[in-house]
């Protein structure tokens, strides 16, 4: 039984992938257009017909991107929505933990650059509901790959504060063991491949670990995280075209944040979203709230079902916004222009942490001190991982040769 | 022991290493039909599930063999040195680094086999003789077999490997025939240089297809009453510096032939550490003989002026005698 829904101008009947009650909710467009937050309710649905996570453009874009990037075309103002699906009150938990384990992470390290006793790296602040939202539908045994933005990623997967804070800090405690740094953090024992200096390389390394999964017949799946920035870069096409035509089991997340540095990826992207190219690749091209966690997280679940299917690769364009300048040290290119207070205060509107908690609380899910225990908890970690750190031991010069090769064989 | 070519020794040790090991797959562009030659066969044995024919992506399928690597696989990368530059960035910044990056959690067993044409009228963008770049680059392994019995036994080795190794397979080297072993359980460790002649007088270092050229050399100076000893050091990362300062110490004089162009070349490297290392153990200067620096010319005339000859090698050793 199909149940059609309305919405500004929006038509469709409804996913029957959610035949248990759920609602549709209404926000404030990525462009800060304010719409009434409806709920409705439905129970036992239909056909599958629209897929309910994306943005829905104003543009005629009636065409249907793969399976179930379907986008529907409105003809009314720009419309968000997402559909609350019966998310289990500890995953929704879990994803507040680690959003503010990350954000508690980020303002730590910004307290520490300001006191000097750490240098300058790119802060996620603002981004926290793609990765934690992505790394909820993973697995263990799933990996994943990220970018120079790299402290968030790692967090999401669930690595180890008080390592990730040491490798910053360069110390023989650090996941790398100081050899890192900010940059490189990984833990391979929970499928963290690592995050990576240039712009778009751990794209291939991802994708090479799909094409494992697929050679060995394994279940496990690989997510990457890359900019709009990196979006561009030739590793990023070439591995999407690679995972399409050899149907790998990876997801491509673009965490588009609207700039590359200063540089709005409008005037480096040619197509209007960059989710657009998935076409060119045969695969899904998904766009979603990426201040949304639950949105991320479903549009994830599914890309990850599908993958796991041995359907393919999706490509994930997830909206979101840098709160922060590109990294520490970078305050005065703020006042270059390239982005206006204003757009900043916009967006910061749409707190990822205060969408998500607004999500578990209106839904009762968890009270607002449930939920404010949880922030405090994750501060106290990011506290005893700052203290580990500090008084972890820089790593000693018998250190500077090692690792370089599996056997002990001299560098020279 | 068979009498085989340098290049289906090549596809020798691929296949053996690829029975015994299913972890082992290679991909490249056109290795179904083997385009360049020592993946003959490989499809018919393995299928489509081990051998995989790529899109022209160097950076996108050096990469995945990072990442397959990382998680346990041990891919093998077919290619050419010279659409390495098109795939650096995975090369470099991925499969060379990843390992002391992460602290010594990657671990990348994976094979780029780098068939390095040169010398046939090919010019400057297919004539590339790159291995004295990997080698500044470090975390790789720098592998450059001279005879068919140790591009067999390098190969196995470097599959079995547990670092990203660069196999360069020397053009001029692929049809030149020799005695290969046939036992799958024969493999060549890597830093362990082959003396493949001794001498008493002066020694020449011979990387890849400097090698036949060395030997000739030496063949022709015996007949002139120098006994020249002839070293191939068979892997350059590691080097087996023992065996180069050991034979230095006993000649007194060096010669290294090498076909990558002059500058910062192998050779520079064996040089300088002969100059650091046993200084005092040579009793006159030095000579490399190395690729002209400069591009790859397409003219004939003009490539023939560039790569270490026997002639040159002769002369060079004639200048070392005084
Ligand atoms: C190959 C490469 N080129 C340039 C840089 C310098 N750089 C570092 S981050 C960055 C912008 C990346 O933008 P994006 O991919 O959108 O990621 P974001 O910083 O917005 O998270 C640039 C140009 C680099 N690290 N690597
Ligand atoms: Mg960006």
């Amino acid at each position: 039984m199909g149940v059609s829904v309305q919405i500004r101008g929006l038509k469709g009947s409804v996913s029957p992938l959610f035949t248990h009650l759920f609602s549709v909710q209404i926000f404030r467009d990525c462009s800060g257009n304010t719409h009434a937050e409806k709920t409705y309710s439905f129970i036992d649905l239909g056909t599958l017909t629209i897929w309910c996570h994306c943005l829905i453009l104003q543009t005629p874009i009636p065409r249907v991107v793969g399976e179930i990037g379907r986008r529907i075309q409105t003809t009314g103002e720009k419309t968000y929505f997402r559909m609350t699906t019966n998310i289990s009150k500890d995953l929704l938990m879990l994803m507040l933990e680690r959003m503010w384990r990350i954000r508690h992470f980020e303002l730590k390290l910004t307290e520490m650059y300001n006191a000097g006793e750490v240098g300058g790296v790119h802060l996620y602040i603002g981004q926290e509901a793609v990765a934690v939202g992505a790394c909820a539908a993973l697995k263990d045994s799933d990996y994943i790959a990220g970018n120079h933005r790299s402290h968030g990623h790692p967090i999401a997967k669930g690595a180890n504060l008080k390592k990730a804070m040491a490798e910053i800090f360069g110390r023989i405690d650090g996941y790398c063991k100081g050899k890192g740094g900010s940059m490189h953090l990984a833990d391979f024992s929970v499928g963290i491949l690592g995050e990576s200096g240039i712009v778009a390389s751990s794209v291939p390394v991802a994708t090479g670990a799909a094409l494992a999964s697929k050679l060995e017949g394994k279940d496990f799946v690989s997510a990457v995280f890359f900019g709009d920035g990196a979006s561009n870069q030739g590793a990023c096409h070439e591995s999407m075209n690679l995972a399409s035509v050899w149907d790998l089991p990876v997801l491509f997340i673009c965490e588009n944040n609207q700039y590359a540095v200063t540089t709005s990826y409008k005037d480096t992207v040619a197509v209007e979203h960059i989710s657009d190219r998935a076409q060119a690749y045969n695969m899904p091209g998904i766009l979603v709230d990426g201040q949304d966690a639950i949105a991320m997280y479903e549009a994830t679940a599914q890309a990850v079902e599908r993958a796991r299917n041995g359907e393919g690769p999706t490509l994930i364009e997830a909206l979101t916004y840098r709160f922060e300048d590109h990294s520490l040290g970078l305050e005065k290119i703020r006042k270059s222009e390239y982005r206006e207070e204003s757009e900043i205060d916009e967006w910061r509107l749409r707190d990822p942490l205060d969408l998500l908690t607004k999500s578990i609380v209106d839904s009762g899910t968890a009270t607002p001190a449930e939920c404010d225990a949880v922030s405090a908890n994750a501060h106290a970690e990011v506290e005893e991982a700052a203290e580990f750190a500090r008084n972890s031991p820089f790593p000693d010069e018998s250190e500077l040769y090692k690792d370089m090769f599996a056997s002990d064989m001299p560098v020279v | 022991m068979t009498e085989k070519m340098f290049m289906q020794a090549l596809g020798m040790g691929i296949a053996e290493e690829m029975r015994i090991d299913p972890k082992v797959f290679l991909m490249g562009e056109d290795v179904r039909a083997s385009v360049y030659g020592a993946a003959s066969g490989l499809h018919d044995e393995f299928g489509d599930e081990r051998i995989l024919n790529t899109p022209l992506s160097e950076n996108g399928f050096f990469g995945a063999a990072v990442g397959a690597a990382a998680v346990g696989m041990r891919p093998i990368v077919e290619t050419l040195t010279s659409f390495m530059w098109v795939g650096m960035d995975q090369l470099v910044s991925q499969a060379a680094k990843m390992r002391y990056m992460f602290g010594g959690q990657a671990t990348l067993p994976v094979v780029y086999r780098a068939v390095m044409y040169y010398g046939g009228g090919s010019a400057a963008h297919h004539s590339d003789r790159s291995y004295p770049v990997f080698m500044n680059i470090g975390g790789l392994k720098i592998v450059t077999p001279g005879t068919p019995a140790d591009a067999k036994g390098l190969m196995k080795t470097a599959i079995r490997d547990n670092d990203p190794v660069i196999m360069f397979e020397d053009g001029t080297l692929l049809g030149t025939r020799g005695e290969v072993p046939d036992d799958p359980d024969f493999t060549v460790p890597f830093g362990v240089a082959n003396i493949l002649r001794e001498g008493t007088d002066v020694t020449v270092v011979a990387i890849a297809g400097s090698v036949p050229r060395a030997l000739a050399a030496a063949e022709e100076m015996a007949k002139e009453g120098v006994s020249v000893e002839v070293i191939d050091p068979r892997t350059l990362v590691p080097l087996d510096k023992e065996t180069i300062l050991n034979s230095v110490g006993k000649t007194g004089r060096l010669v290294v032939a090498d076909p990558a162009a002059k500058v910062c070349s192998a050779a520079s490297e064996i040089m300088s550490i002969v100059g650091e290392e046993a200084f005092w153990d040579l009793q006159a200067p030095m000579q490399k003989v190395a690729s002209k620096q400069v591009h790859i010319p397409f003219s004939p005339s003009l490539e023939k002026l560039v790569y270490p000859t026997s002639d040159g090698i002769i002369e060079s050793i004639k200048k070392t005698l005084g």
